[in-house]
């Protein structure tokens, strides 16, 4: 139910390269490629020159290692010419619980939102992939662990709104620690919130595909992450409810190797495949195809 | 109240009970007439009880939920209903003991009541996994809240658990899946739904069972998104913080009437429900009538849709100016 401690000060430090925009798409001057920088696998060590990482959807060559991107880049992988409309940019965290740890929380979130350059943990947008109408929201890990509090319950939900209102599809891809403590009960009740709409979207008939990512634990595995028409993931996830850590201390063990990966998972049923990256957007176009009309939308 | 088990913060209570105790058995001995001093015992008692427990931290107020003489979900469907008839079983995996559930009639109206049960010895509680459900407890909750629909039955569920089970079998299993679906099907139940928080209301493992119509928190129990203990180890770095943590946290019934996400308090006897269970359970009681009453009114449209709004509309956010 909770973020881990390192999760806190985000992903950034892990990361020498530099943000590059452009290279997956088409209409970019691609004179703008930088050559001259590289990519250090941080699994296998392989040293990759930075466009050709990027080109490959910032997954490994050499050894299929996912890398952890963000919602300015899955929609860059998934609309059509990188072009989409981002809905409710401007919805900000509150501090309802007037929330102090060792800091106050609106520190934590003005701290974040400097690091990032993101308003919250997820973005929501709608445009369209290989000419499907599709409503996506992504979280950014980035932000405080991806952590759901009310600003990503009230994304998410508006979002479906959003399909619901105008009969468009609706993929969420998660990636999260789970809720965030420095809401307690306002966060924990983003997981009713993101699970009713859900129940709405699905009584209207709109397909709902929920892309879990790497990782995706607690009350985001308990709500929205596993109620998709159809669960897929990417590989090699960590997905869970209890993290790693917890379930370690609760047992005094060490865990099975490849304990609540994606594999994992989909062995023991709650996946319906998993797709590698660079097959995401054409694997989910056949999916709509053989589920949706894309004249239908409003 | 010989035999109940005192909290550190009652320890004025029980000296003065203690004193008590000394003053009768002096008297009885027909050595004193200690007849003043008894009478005045007994007031300093209403008094220091009126003082601790109109004055508890929210850290207190956890403790309390945790008393191992609380009443249980077994313990209320046994004094405020009758027929029961218990349902076993997910239809899947196995019968679930941290959860039971089954029809009960309660003055002559059959409810489904469903709640989270634990153990009150060593044995008990690790048949009861200390109230710590596995996914076939959420799925066997869910399967007699439809068997409910299907029938047209209300449906209470009682609320009292330290989590969801964490552990390998649990995620095998698909923990995070069946809380997930619980919280889907609820949504959309087309009979009323009351939920109360009868002792720990833990995050995702009581959510589980806690979309309902109404929602309602007895006075000494707690609900939030993560314990005490838990918050001030990841956010503190130390165990040692639970106290802070648990103001933090804002986790009590009042605190979470104030802040819109129950719908009610149900008041217990001064101290908590163990010291006086005749009257918690007739407070429950009382709330569940008043509450159905309202409910039945309704048509399973407007209930969903209902239900539905409520919990859409909680969060609170900013918009910033673009
Ligand atoms: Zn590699």
């Amino acid at each position: 139910m909770e973020f881990e401690e390192d999760d806190l000060s985000g992903e950034g430090s892990k990361w020498y390269r530099r943000r590059l925009s452009g290279i997956l798409t088409k209409t970019k001057d691609k004179k703008a490629t930088p050559d001259g920088l590289w990519e250090k696998c941080s699994r296998c060590k392989t040293v990759v020159p930075s466009k050709d990482w990027i080109a490959n959807y910032y997954v490994c060559p050499s050894c299929q290692y996912h890398d952890r991107i963000g919602s300015r880049e899955y929609f860059e992988i998934l609309f059509d010419n990188n072009k989409f409309t981002e809905l409710d940019p401007g919805l900000s965290s509150g501090d309802p619980l007037q929330f102090t740890d060792t800091a106050p929380y609106t520190d934590r979130i003005k701290a974040a939102q400097r690091k990032t350059g993101l308003v919250d943990a997820v973005r929501t947008a709608t445009g369209k992939m290989n000419d499907f109408k599709l409503v996506v929201s992504c979280m950014d890990f980035a932000f405080v662990g991806g952590s759901m509090g009310s600003v990503v319950g009230e994304k998410i939900a508006r979002g479906i709104d959003y399909s619901l209102e105008h009969n468009i599809p609706f993929l969420m891809i998660s990636k999260s620690g789970g809720a965030r403590m420095m809401e307690a009960a306002f966060s924990l009740m983003q997981m009713a919130k993101t699970s009713a709409k859900l129940a709405l979207l699905h009584k209207a008939g709109i397909p709902y595909i929920s892309l879990i990512t790497n990782p995706t634990t607690g009350g985001v595995t308990a709500s929205f992450a596993m109620l998709g028409d159809m669960n897929i993931a990417e590989p090699e996830a960590l997905i869970g409810f209890a993290g790693p850590r917890v379930i370690r201390e609760t047992i005094g063990k060490d865990l099975p190797k490849g304990f609540q990966s994606s594999e994992f998972l989909l062995e023991h049923g709650f996946l319906d495949f998993i797709v590698p990256r660079t097959e995401l957007k054409e694997k989910l176009t056949t999916v709509l195809k053989h589920i949706w009309d894309k004249k239908t939308h409003k | 109240m010989a035999d109940t088990q005192w909290l550190d913060f009652e320890k004025d209570i029980v000296e003065l009970h203690e004193q008590l105790a000394k003053a009768r058995e002096t008297h009885e001995k027909g050595k004193l007439d200690m007849t003043d001093m008894i009478q005045g015992l007994e007031e300093k008692i209403e008094e220091a009880k009126k003082h601790v427990y109109n004055n508890l931290t929210g850290w207190q107020k956890v403790q309390i939920s945790r008393h191992p003489d609380r009443p249980y979900t077994l313990d209320y469907i046994e004094n405020i209903a009758t027929d029961f008839i218990e349902l076993h079983g997910d239809r899947h995996v196995k019968d679930d003991k941290a959860i039971v559930g089954g029809f009960a009639s309660i003055d002559g109206e059959t409810f489904m009541i469903i709640g989270q049960q634990k153990g009150r010895n060593t044995k008990q509680r690790q048949m009861r996994n200390f109230g710590m459900p596995n996914p076939e407890g959420y799925r066997k909750a869910l399967r007699l809240m439809k068997l409910a629909e299907k029938f047209k039955k209300p449906i209470i569920t009682f609320i009292d658990t330290p989590g969801a089970s964490p552990g390998l079998e649990a995620e095998e299993r698909g923990q995070g899946e069946a809380i997930a679906r619980n919280l889907f099907e609820m949504a959309t139940l087309e009979v009323p739904v009351i939920c109360i928080v009868i002792g720990e209301g833990a995050s995702g493992g009581a959510l589980g069972i806690g979309i309902g119509d109404r929602v309602l928190m007895m006075q000494y129990t707690w609900y939030s998104v993560i314990s005490p203990e838990s918050c001030s180890s990841i956010l503190w770095r130390t165990w040692d913080k639970k106290e802070l943590a648990a103001e933090a946290l804002k986790l009590s019934a009042t605190d979470m009437l104030g802040n819109g996400l129950i719908d009610g308090i149900i008041e217990e006897p001064l101290g908590g429900a163990h010291h006086d269970t005749a009257t918690a359970f007739k407070a429950v009681k009382a709330a569940i009538k008043k509450e159905y009453k309202a409910l039945k009114t309704l048509s399973p449209d407007e209930l969903v849709n209902k239900r539905i709004a409520k919990f859409s509309n909680m969060g609170v956010y900013e918009v910033l100016e673009s």
